[in-house]
């Protein structure tokens, strides 16, 4: 075993551990085609990064994690899949839904993805002075998987899921470069991610009611002859 | 030397003898789950034992291959059930091939069970056997790369050591591993024709892989095959809870802790075995065209576990 690993507590292991399920679900969700699963596998991601932030509070002694994990929680664990569960089933669009790219090449460019931020994080991960620096890598590629999926969907529901999904990666990415925000940013955060899904859930029922459909290329056509 | 041997033997006859009742608990569970009432899980010796007492029907076009094929299977998988540690760890038998052999050993096999398949020339063979082939060679790449990872870990292809490295030193937590275990269930259900890939109870000829290519043999032979399908479950189990799950597995040359080791091998294939027949009775069996995307996205998995061994484990 190298000296790293013999140095990690086992607090951290597990905290490294929750950082390659975060990757993990990173890519179901990729591969995901149905929106119900989508939202379950967001929770769950939201599940994860909100114990791995439990757990660093408590190893570090950083007491404002604590309230970090309880937001994550309280928003991305429950209200938001519960809100978008009903949105689902209110506005009936649960089916099979074919990405615009392929799942296997979307997945091949997810891999490249992995690689190039892994490549990206090494130096900075490096300068970082926490103790959960390596996971960094695995915060920018979930960040960067989530923002690819958004650019692979058609349909609004897995975008704005995309979208949250990378303010997840991104919430990730402070906690192990430098422990996470200062609390005021952080429900800052929390709110405006809050208001910005109700406004798009609101948009929702808008872009259907014009367009009969939540197929963004629609939208497209909006341009004046 | 000779203690090392007779245990070889030992486990040896014990996965061989082991491996219908393995059978018979995932197909019980089955039956539970599908509100059935289930056979006994002595089932497959029964089946074992009628097949063994019936007269072998050939067709007459059938090559000498044919007749030999499921010997060869048979003696593939036994070989391959040697080899991979369940009992005691670091046995005579283990040196002979590392991880990489091992999946030659698997390829082996599948190779004679596809000629065979096509000796006889029927539409239901060939077409089984290029179904296999094609599940096999998406998954073949996928096993190896969940095998480095592994392999990364404790530095050697060889499996005693991987053992060693995982189970006998001081305990710390993979997280290259858990992808390694997601791709390795995955390869395992496409390679042991289990859903989502194959239905192991299926006659259907829309549907079949394995199923298609053993439907020519009957008697002794058909005997061989099933006994041989449920040897490979029953080692691909063993490899499972060798590379993921093996606390229990006696160190070298520990005599005492075998009682254990077997305790702890019978306890975790019945845990395994319920868990696959649950996973088998929430999903559904993926079309043929979507076999290549299911088992693309276990070498990707595999190739992400070694990924993440770099970042965080080195």
């Amino acid at each position: 075993m190298t000296e790293m690993d013999t140095a990690l507590t086992y607090p951290l292991q597990v905290v490294n551990l929750l950082a390659a399920l975060l990757l993990l679900i990173s890519f179901a969700m990729l591969s995901q085609r149905r929106v119900v699963g989508l939202i379950t596998l967001f929770a769950w991601q939201g599940a994860a990064l909100a114990l791995s932030t439990a757990i660093v509070a408590w190893s570090t002694g950083q007491h404002h994690l604590y309230y970090s994990a309880a937001l994550t929680l309280a928003l991305k664990v429950i209200a938001m899949p519960w809100f978008f569960y009903r949105l689902v089933r209110r506005l009936d669009v649960d089916r099979d839904v074919e990405p615009m790219i392929n799942i296997p090449t979307t997945m091949l460019i997810g891999i490249a993805l992995v690689i190039f931020a892994f490549n990206l994080a090494t130096p900075i991960s490096q300068m970082a002075g926490t103790v959960t620096r390596a996971t960094l890598g695995i915060a920018m590629a979930s960040v960067l998987l989530a923002f690819l999926m958004m650019i692979t969907r058609a349909k609004a529901i897995p975008q704005v899921i995309g979208f949250l999904a990378m303010e997840n990666g991104l919430f990730f990415a402070a906690t192990s470069a430098t422990y996470g925000m200062p609390l005021v940013v952080e429900l800052g955060v929390a709110l405006d991610v809050m208001v910005a899904v109700f406004v798009l859930g609101i948009f929702f029922f808008q872009i259907r009611e014009t367009f009969d459909s939540l197929d963004l290329k629609h939208m497209e056509k909006l341009k004046e002859k | 030397m000779t203690t090392g041997i007779l245990l070889q033997i030992t486990q040896t006859l014990l996965a061989i003898l082991l491996a219908p009742l393995l059978m018979g608990w995932v197909n019980q569970c089955r039956a539970w789950l599908q509100g059935r009432a289930a056979p006994p899980i002595t089932q497959p010796y029964r089946v074992l034992r009628k097949l063994f007492h019936k007269d072998a029907v050939i067709a007459h076009d059938a090559s000498p291959l044919f007749r030999f094929a499921p010997y060869m299977i048979f003696a593939c998988m036994a070989l391959a059930a040697g080899i991979v540690p369940t009992l005691a760890n670091d046995l005579p038998f283990s040196p002979a091939a590392d991880v990489i052999a091992l999946v030659g050993i698997f390829a082996l096999a599948r190779v004679f069970l596809a000629l065979a398949a096509m000796d006889i020339g029927t539409s239901f063979g060939s077409l089984g056997a290029r179904r296999e082939m094609l599940v096999s060679f998406l998954a073949e790449p996928a096993l190896l790369m969940v095998f480095f990872t592994a392999s990364l870990i404790s530095r050697s292809t060889e499996l005693p050591v991987i053992v060693e490295a995982l189970a006998h030193k001081e305990f710390v937590i993979y997280p290259s591993l858990a992808f390694a275990a997601v791709a390795f269930w995955m390869v395992s259900t496409a390679e042991n024709a289990r859903i989502p890939i194959d239905n192991p109870t299926t006659h259907l000829e829309l549907t079949m892989i394995h199923e298609a290519m053993i439907l020519e043999y009957s008697a002794r032979h058909l005997a061989l095959i099933e006994w041989a399908v449920a040897l490979k479950l029953f080692t691909y189990s063993a490899l499972g809870i060798a590379l993921f799950v093996p606390w229990g597995i006696a160190p070298a040359g520990d005599l005492a802790a075998l009682p254990l080791a077997l305790l702890a091998l019978v306890a975790k294939m019945a845990v395994g075995g319920a868990g696959l027949s649950l996973l088998e009775a929430v999903s559904a069996k993926v079309r043929l065209f979507r076999a290549p995307e299911f088992l693309g996205t276990a070498f990707l998995l595999a190739v992400l576990g070694m990924l993440t061994h770099f970042l965080l484990e080195v």
